[in-house]
């Protein structure tokens, strides 16, 4: 191989954990704050490619789609907040796993109710269409706007947890939470706008993924497993975690595809199995966990 | 007064007499999960086909739903062949499914029309008097494509595929074909099937290898996002991109955009082919549905056919049934059609086709016909 195809294929493991990255920190910190494992987040990232692929159709503009997408996967996420999550905090995690695992199939269905059984495309929008020049290869210009896309939104989220003083609201929270209470801050308030960012970078992950994977009733489902690995490979409700586990995740099914192809499907279990035994706490966990 | 009373008795009887000559029918087809829209689109040719032909009376239909998994499928058959008492059964999309269920419809003696599950092994080793295909096996699609590509004087191709029975049927139907008529396989590649969203890695292989051509076999989800990002490396205009027909079916080719655009593929129907019956057929389909029929809906209006043919024989159920499915011939939308007795496969025309632009939207140019493909009984003992 010679370098240029080494370039390449770290092209398309940085692609696929920024995609992976983008899922996987709104199912995390939901879970360090909230202590609720959302598995209907897969859901909102079906929700997030159809809506796109909707809006981009009305306006016949994708960057509408990209704007108006994450924003109705929110108004969606609210009122799952208010009618179900908000109610089921207290309870018992497996019950809270069994209601949103539910809530996958009740979207899927809504899903195939709204849009159908066929899978549905959405087209790269003309400026990011075509091929660009970078270190000597030419890579797919959208994939590139992937990568940027989780650059940006890492920095930003870095920046909002670590300089902000929402950010140092938020971390007291995770780390504790009745003590952040005691003292004044309004947990409850600051779940809730935790678990809207989360929503909606699922949807922005939904309506970004789409012109490269296309919007099929199975995504949300297909992609919960690789999310999940990647929260639990990381440690759970940590910021850096999720941005390490990601990174690993794309990296290694990426590489694992090219080198060990009949392995590809299964070197990320043995991952998710060695990190289980070795060290369940994950790589790098939120503190209080 | 007495003569209406007779009347309306032997018309009553009349009636009772009809309904018993009423054909049962078990429709099994996946309307959960992954191959739904499939699972629909058969059925909605099946119905069409026995409504155009004014006998949908004569059927009484029972549907269920196999959700892709074998043994929801077979549990399915038998609630059909047990409790309900089907005299045929019609379906299947899923080889998978079509395995769980070969032994147990051998074994009831109720006839299968297999309207999509494509694995070679049921119309081969495993063969069945019972089990009729009018859809295609997987290896007959391929087989041709790769002596039509030799021909055209590709010498070397990168194959890739879902790795699954019918990904790895596909893709050896095509390589023997292709290295038998002189041509060299570069490399391939099995991927994940169902999990592999990123085929990224694979494409970078497959333009290391040095390869003039790629073939592949993708179909539904994969196929699209497969077709957009062959498209989106700009791969094309190098190392032109060729498939089973699947690749960029009328059902998604749409979704696929402009990246299917020059894409060569070999299937056993198109929208576009040029008989008197398709054109009637995609007349009809696009009235009542408002796009065009896909190869799939083609396979359930023709399980229809070949059940009407069959019937119109005198055969009314088990292995008198299942020996005139066998024998059934008739002009399809794809072609002319008929049933090789000894395999039960069907015998037809594979058509190689690109897809083009037209105005808008997408269709198909046939550019080569083989016709009548038949596949070599490979251990089926039927005859």
């Amino acid at each position: 191989m010679d370098a240029g195809i080494w370039i390449l294929q770290f092209l398309n493991a940085l692609q696929y954990s920024m995609l992976l990255f983008l899922l996987s920190i709104g199912l995390t910190v939901i879970f360090g704050l909230l202590h609720f494992v959302n598995l209907a987040h897969g859901a909102l990232y079906m929700l997030g490619a159809y809506l796109g692929v909707s809006i981009a159709a009305a306006t016949g503009n994708f960057w509408w789609a990209f704007v108006l997408a994450p924003i109705g996967v929110t108004a969606i996420g609210a009122i799952l907040y208010f009618t179900l999550i908000e109610r089921l905090r207290k309870a018992d995690p497996m019950n809270q796993v069994l209601v949103t695992f539910g809530l996958i199939f009740v979207f899927l269905d809504l899903v195939r109710m709204g849009w159908g059984d066929i899978a549905l495309g959405l087209d790269v929008p003309a400026n990011l269409s075509g091929t660009s020049e970078v270190f000597g290869v030419s890579y797919p210009t959208y994939r590139l706007f992937i990568i940027g896309l989780g650059v940006v939104v890492m920095a930003t989220l870095w920046i909002v947890l670590v300089r902000t003083q929402i950010g140092a609201m938020i971390r007291a929270s995770v780390e504790n939470g009745e003590m952040a209470a005691a003292m004044g801050i309004d947990v409850g308030r600051l779940f809730f706008l935790v678990f809207c960012v989360g929503c909606a970078l699922a949807g922005l992950a939904g309506v970004v993924a789409v012109p490269v994977f296309s919007a099929t009733t199975g995504m949300g489902v297909s992609i919960l497993i690789p999310t999940l690995i990647v929260v639990v490979v990381g440690g759970l409700g940590s910021l850096q975690g999720a941005i390490v586990g990601s990174l690993i995740i794309g990296f290694i099914e990426t590489f694992g595809a090219v080198f060990l192809p009949n392995l590809a499907a299964i070197i990320i279990y043995l991952l998710l199995a060695a990190i289980l035994l070795l060290r369940p706490q994950g790589l790098i966990p939120a503190k209080g966990h | 007064m007495r003569n209406t009373v007779l009347a309306t008795a032997a018309a009553t009887v009349l009636m009772a007499g009809g309904a018993l000559a009423e054909t049962k029918v078990g429709v099994l087809l996946p309307y959960s999960g992954t191959y739904a829209a499939l699972g629909n689109e058969i059925t909605l040719g099946f119905e069409m086909a026995l409504e155009e032909a004014g006998r949908r009376s004569e059927f009484t239909i029972v549907t269920e739903d196999t959700e892709v998994k074998p043994p929801v499928g077979l549990a399915k058959a038998r609630k059909l062949v047990l409790e309900d008492e089907v005299d045929v059964i019609v379906g299947v999309v899923s080889s998978g499914v079509l395995g769980a269920l070969r032994d147990f419809i051998d074994g009831a003696g109720v006839p299968l029309i297999v309207a999509n599950a494509g694995n070679n092994v049921a119309t081969g080793e495993a063969c069945s008097p019972y089990i009729t295909r009018v859809s295609f096996s997987n290896g007959q699609v391929t087989r041709p494509m790769g002596e039509w590509l030799a021909s055209q004087g590709v010498s070397s191709v990168y194959t890739m595929a879902p790795d699954y029975a019918a990904g790895h049927q596909m893709i050896e139907g095509f390589s023997q074909a292709f290295t038998g008529a002189g041509g060299k396989i570069a490399g391939g590649e099995y991927t994940p099937f169902g999990q592999t969203r990123d085929f990224g890695p694979y494409l970078t292989n497959a333009k290391a290898s040095g390869a003039e051509a790629v073939f592949v076999f993708y179909a539904g989800g994969e196929a699209i996002s497969f077709v957009k990002q062959y498209g989106s490396f700009g791969l094309a205009p190098e190392i032109p991109l060729y498939g089973a027909g699947f690749l960029t079916s009328p059902l998604y080719v749409e979704a696929e955009g402009d990246a299917a655009i020059g894409v060569t593929a070999s299937l056993h129907y198109v929208p576009t082919l040029d008989n008197p019956v398709n054109e009637a057929f995609v007349e009809k389909f696009q009235a009542a549905h408002g796009r065009m029929p896909s190869e799939y809906a083609v396979q359930g209006h023709d399980a229809a056919l070949a059940l009407m043919a069959a019937l119109d024989t005198g055969a009314r159920e088990g292995a008198e049934l299942a020996n005139a499915l066998r024998h059934v011939s008739f002009d399809s939308p794809r072609g002319p059609l008929s049933i090789d007795p000894a395999t039960n496969n069907v015998v037809q025309n594979i058509y190689v086709y690109d897809t083009v632009k037209d105005g808008d939207g997408l269709t198909q140019k046939v550019i080569g016909t083989i016709e009548a493909v038949r596949d070599d009984p490979l251990g089926c003992k039927l005859q």
